[in-house]
């Protein structure tokens, strides 16, 4: 288990550590960090020694150092927009994207669990065939497509939704506000959520299908039937547990891809989180805040993914944590 | 009254254009605590002749016609819920491979269990100590620990002991082994069949076996079933059907048997292969690899006749004993064991005997 | 035993007949065909099939600038799809946005395939240390979705060179950016087929004949994996015209003067609200259309060849 521990971190280190050296590559590059803090007015010889004394005429490699044990000591430099600590303003923004994915990830999963077993189990039943085409036609339109016709549907023509913003949030410990604590919260994350779960959605309840009718011709499961056991025992006890394996390792793969559809989706609807802010600091050209961006969600990838590890080597007895990575 | 009485049982599969035959009007009777062996090549519809039993042929096969009678109710005839009253528990299969056939995210004890409270109102611990019993009687050391362990955990032969417990957790009345130590070391293979026998003896229960090996149907079966594309060919006791068979097909397959080459010589396989299902010869479908075949042959399927100490269907089944026993008169034939398949000798003494 | 050269050769005739009767026997597969060859054919032809010329500002009036479609009240029959708000032919602009997302979507997986089946041969053929090194590479590249390397490497590609820079090379960096990221699919998939089939003996025997490895890989072991290749590279086709299109409605793509479907469709986002539909509604449904039929097709292609796919587990 400690072995098995120990690589994972070892490993997610070496993924953090080009992150941060990709990050870094970026922020030396993008923008002139000078003009940002004393402006085109300033003389040659002024700027060259601003430029030692920041440090700026030290070798990438200093330099870089220089950034990682500020990056390790929490201070990411100060967005050149807001003129707070970069992490700080992503702090602010995080809870809005965490929720809109949690809220997306509880549609996701308390969809596709039941109705990829119901399709795998009675593969060519009316309902079946409906959710199997309807899923295709699901990963066929792209995120921004499906919220746009939501807006379109229920914001412009019904009115019964509203189309942009977090609406009325309750702050709760701290600085996390929350959308599930109002009426008018709900509101307002609704729309966002199903934007965000529609192209996961029909690809899960496919994965979860086509995992699930290969489980159910395995022989353990032709076994359990000469045995007796009933119908619903061989489904979710039986062939459910096989299925979901695999489902394990895909899903965490998607939760990145999550992230990726959040930006999508908050630009559609105008949603305050890090998504939207990530394009608007792209378009000002606040090179601290793109690059706390960055390191942000890269952490946020390897944590769930190295979880996500974790979770599989539990959930599968096959697999011994114990004895993996010695 | 026989316990299962198989009558006509024809089983299809359907394909994109047209059905093909599976079985073809298999029948036979087995008796309470009585052992039979189905033989035959693979492909000759043994192992589907065994889960129709069960009534457990995935799609898109078949029963397309013919009763199983099981205690005098007809298995061809029931519903899931029904089936499921005898699967497991008046019948029980033992499957091919044991490294594939437990599930292997459940324990051996909750695959047990789950088998016992299948069928029987009692408690999880009530259940977990039968199941002890039985591993018990499989000789499976510390049954206790293996109740908690996966089966991945376990080797081959030990997955097998287990599914042989699972088989005789409800007291069954019948149990179908299909080729239960095919997928084992050979050394494995004669412990496990060692215990089959001493377990259906002691426990008085009906064994369908089925196996291509005729050296353990010798060893386990009071009868023989020979199976050739999707029809019975041969059947009768063990004993008469190794000594003395019949069927040209039968006959091949002793003479294909290692014991029965003298060391350094080739193994005396018969020519040609299975035909596949969708393509089974007109006439008897052994035709085509078969020395003795006739016009006949070619266009009428043989009946099931009663010859000596056992039911075979051939039509030249007279020819070839009388031929046999020509040649033995004028001792052109060697030993019985080299048999006219592979004896040029008899099969010229068998032309003569035709000529004139 | 003896058989078994003889089915090997049946199979391959039997292959291709199974193909083309199951391709016969849906009509799903049939009428995806044709609507996908009639798009691919007007993005083809959208030069000679276009009105006018969607690129050459000069052309538009402003007068004309949100018109709606000819069926609806309004419509001018100049303009079979409306207008846009500078004035643009809807439908010229669709032609032609189809014909970049086509374009956009192939380049990028012939990329990803190129870049996937060399890395996948490579790392199937020789093994061990490189095998597991660049397998690893594939699962943290994986992990890091297609969309989010492809936003953050466009965004700041934008920001370092301007966008006027940028906007020239879009195209190239689109089909780049696509198609470096999503090698691993191929590449897991070719490994596997190449592991399956080093196996056997006619590598072996190839081997002994003393063919180099290049000349095994290309033509005893690629042909084995051609199927799940086929197979992947019409929903990569797919999932490249959705990135495209997600990422020049970013802003991130193709420039304003050379719009996508995804730039026509976010272009006319703003204008929803006042009711003019027609600017984001008919490129979206081109758009979705063109994805619906090259995912039908492939999910078609997958149960008729039924290819051994690479899966997550492990």
């Amino acid at each position: 288990m400690f072995a098995y521990l120990v690589k994972r971190a070892f490993q997610a280190i070496a993924v953090m550590f080009v992150i941060s050296v990709v990050s870094f590559a970026i922020q030396d590059n993008l923008g002139d960090p000078l003009r940002e803090l004393v402006g085109q007015s300033v003389s040659e010889e002024v700027r060259e020694q601003l430029r030692e004394e920041l440090g700026l005429n030290d070798s990438f490699f200093t330099q870089y150092l220089r950034f990682a044990w500020k990056a390790l000591h929490g201070d990411l430099g100060t967005s050149y927009f807001f003129k707070e600590p970069a992490l700080t303003v992503i702090f602010k923004k995080l809870p809005a994207t965490l929720e809109l994915v949690f809220g997306a990830t509880f549609i996701i999963i308390g969809l596709s669990v039941p109705l990829g077993v119901y399709t795998a189990i009675k593969p060519n039943g009316l309902f079946a065939r409906v959710v199997m085409g309807l899923s295709i036609v699901g990963i066929s339109v792209p995120v921004f497509l499906t919220a746009i016709a939501m807006i379109y549907l229920f914001s412009v023509e019904l009115q019964w939704l509203p189309s942009f913003g977090r609406g009325e949030v309750v702050a709760v410990f701290g600085h996390w506000e929350t959308n599930f604590l109002t009426v008018d919260g709900w509101k307002h994350i609704l729309l966002p959520s199903i934007a965000l779960a529609s192209i996961m959605l029909p690809l899960f309840v496919r994965l979860i299908r086509a995992e699930m009718m290969e489980t159910l011709q395995s022989e353990y499961v032709k076994y359990a039937t000469a045995k007796g056991v009933r119908p619903m025992r061989i489904y979710f006890i039986h062939a459910l547990k096989n299925t979901l394996l695999p489902v394990i390792t895909v899903g965490g793969v998607q939760i990145g891809t999550m992230v990726a559809y959040t930006i999508l989706t908050e630009t559609v609807f105008q949603w305050p989180g890090m998504g939207f802010m990530f394009l608007e600091a792209v378009n000002r050209v606040d090179t601290p805040l793109i690059v706390a961006y960055l390191i942000v969600v890269g952490f946020i990838f390897v944590v769930t993914n190295t979880i996500v590890d974790l979770i599989y080597g539990l959930v599968n007895p096959t697999i011994n944590i114990a004895r993996m990575g010695a | 009254m026989a316990l299962l009485s198989v009558k006509d049982l024809t089983v299809k599969f359907a394909m994109r254009d047209q059905s093909v035959t599976a079985l073809n009007g298999i029948s036979f009777d087995l008796a309470k605590g009585e052992r039979i062996g189905i033989v035959g090549e693979s492909g000759a519809g043994k192992s589907i002749t065994g889960f129709s039993l069960m009534k457990l042929i995935s799609k898109p096969g078949y029963i397309d016609g013919g009763q199983i009678l099981f205690d005098g109710q007809d298995i061809a005839q029931m519903d899931e819920p029904a089936l499921r009253e005898i699967r497991g528990n008046q019948m029980a299969m033992i499957f091919q491979d044991p490294m594939v056939t437990l599930n292997p995210v459940l324990t051996i004890g909750e695959q047990m269990v789950e088998t016992l409270r299948a069928h029987r109102k009692v408690s999880r611990e009530e259940a977990e100590q039968i199941a002890i019993v039985k591993l018990r009687e499989v000789y499976i050391p510390s049954p206790e620990e293996r109740l908690r362990q996966y089966p991945h955990e376990l080797s081959g032969g030990m997955r097998q002991r287990i599914i042989i417990a699972i088989a005789l957790l409800l007291e069954p009345k019948l149990i179908i082994a299909d080729e239960p130590t095919t997928a084992l070391d050979v050394t494995i293979q004669a412990d496990i069949m060692d215990l089959m026998l001493e377990l259906c003896t002691t426990n008085k229960v009906s064994l369908i076996l089925i196996t291509h090996d005729l050296g353990v149907v010798n060893q386990m079966t009071e009868r023989t079933l020979v199976m050739y594309a999707g029809r019975i060919i041969e059947s009768g006791r063990t004993r008469e059907i190794i000594n003395d068979p019949q069927h040209p097909y039968t006959q091949g397959l002793i003479n294909a048997l290692p014991q029965q080459t003298v060391p350094g010589q080739p193994l005396k396989q018969i020519p040609g292969s299975m035909p596949s299902l969708n393509n089974i010869p007109m006439g008897c479908a052994f035709h085509p690899r078969c020395a003795y075949a006739t016009a006949r042959c070619k266009t009428e399927i043989p009946s099931t006749l009663r010859f000596g100490a056992v039911e075979v269907a051939c039509h030249e089944v007279e020819r070839l004993k009388a031929g046999e026993a020509r040649a033995n008169e004028v001792g052109l034939a060697k030993a019985k064991a080299d048999g006219p398949a592979t004896s040029a000798e008899s099969a010229n003494a068998l032309a003569d005997t035709t000529g004139s | 035993m003896s058989a078994q050269t003889s089915t090997t050769a049946r199979r391959s005739s039997f292959w291709q007949s199974n193909f083309v009767y199951s391709f016969r026997k849906s009509p799903v597969a049939i009428v995806s065909m044709i609507v996908f060859a009639l798009i691919a054919l007007a993005a083809l032809f959208a030069p000679w099939i276009a009105p006018v010329d969607p690129y050459d500002q000069a052309l538009f009036d402003i007068m004309d600038s949100e018109l709606p479609p000819v069926w609806q009240t309004y419509g001018d029959p100049r303009f079979l799809f409306g207008t846009d708000p500078q004035g643009r032919d809807m439908l010229s602009a669709i032609l032609y946005g189809t014909r970049l997302s086509l374009l956009i979507g192939v380049c990028a997986v012939a990329v990803q395939a190129f870049l996937g089946i060399s890395i996948g041969l490579i790392a199937g053929y020789i093994g061990g240390r490189l095998d597991s090194l660049l397998m690893r590479m594939a699962d943290i590249q994986l992990s890091f979705s297609t969309l989010m390397v492809a936003i953050i490497f466009l965004a700041v590609s934008q920001a370092i060179f301007g966008s006027d820079t940028f906007n020239k090379y879009a195209i190239f960096m689109l089909i780049v950016v696509i198609g470096v990221a999503e090698w691993p699919q191929y590449a897991r998939t070719v490994r596997a087929c190449v592991l399956a089939e080093k196996k056997k003996e006619y590598v072996d025997s190839a081997r002994v004949l003393g063919f180099g490895p290049l000349r095994i890989m290309v033509r005893h072991i690629l042909p084995n994996a051609l199927s799940p290749i086929f197979v992947i590279s019409t929903v990569q086709v797919a999932n490249a015209i959705i990135s495209e299109a997600s990422l020049s409605f970013l802003g991130l793509g193709m420039p304003p003067s050379q719009p996508s479907l995804g730039l026509l469709i976010s272009s006319g986002f703003d204008y929803i609200f006042s009711g003019s539909w027609w600017i984001t509604t008919i490129p979206g449904v081109v758009l979705v259309v063109l994805v619906l039929v090259i995912n039908l097709l492939g999910d078609w292609m997958r149960d008729v060849l039924n290819p051994r796919l690479y899966k997550g587990d492990k």
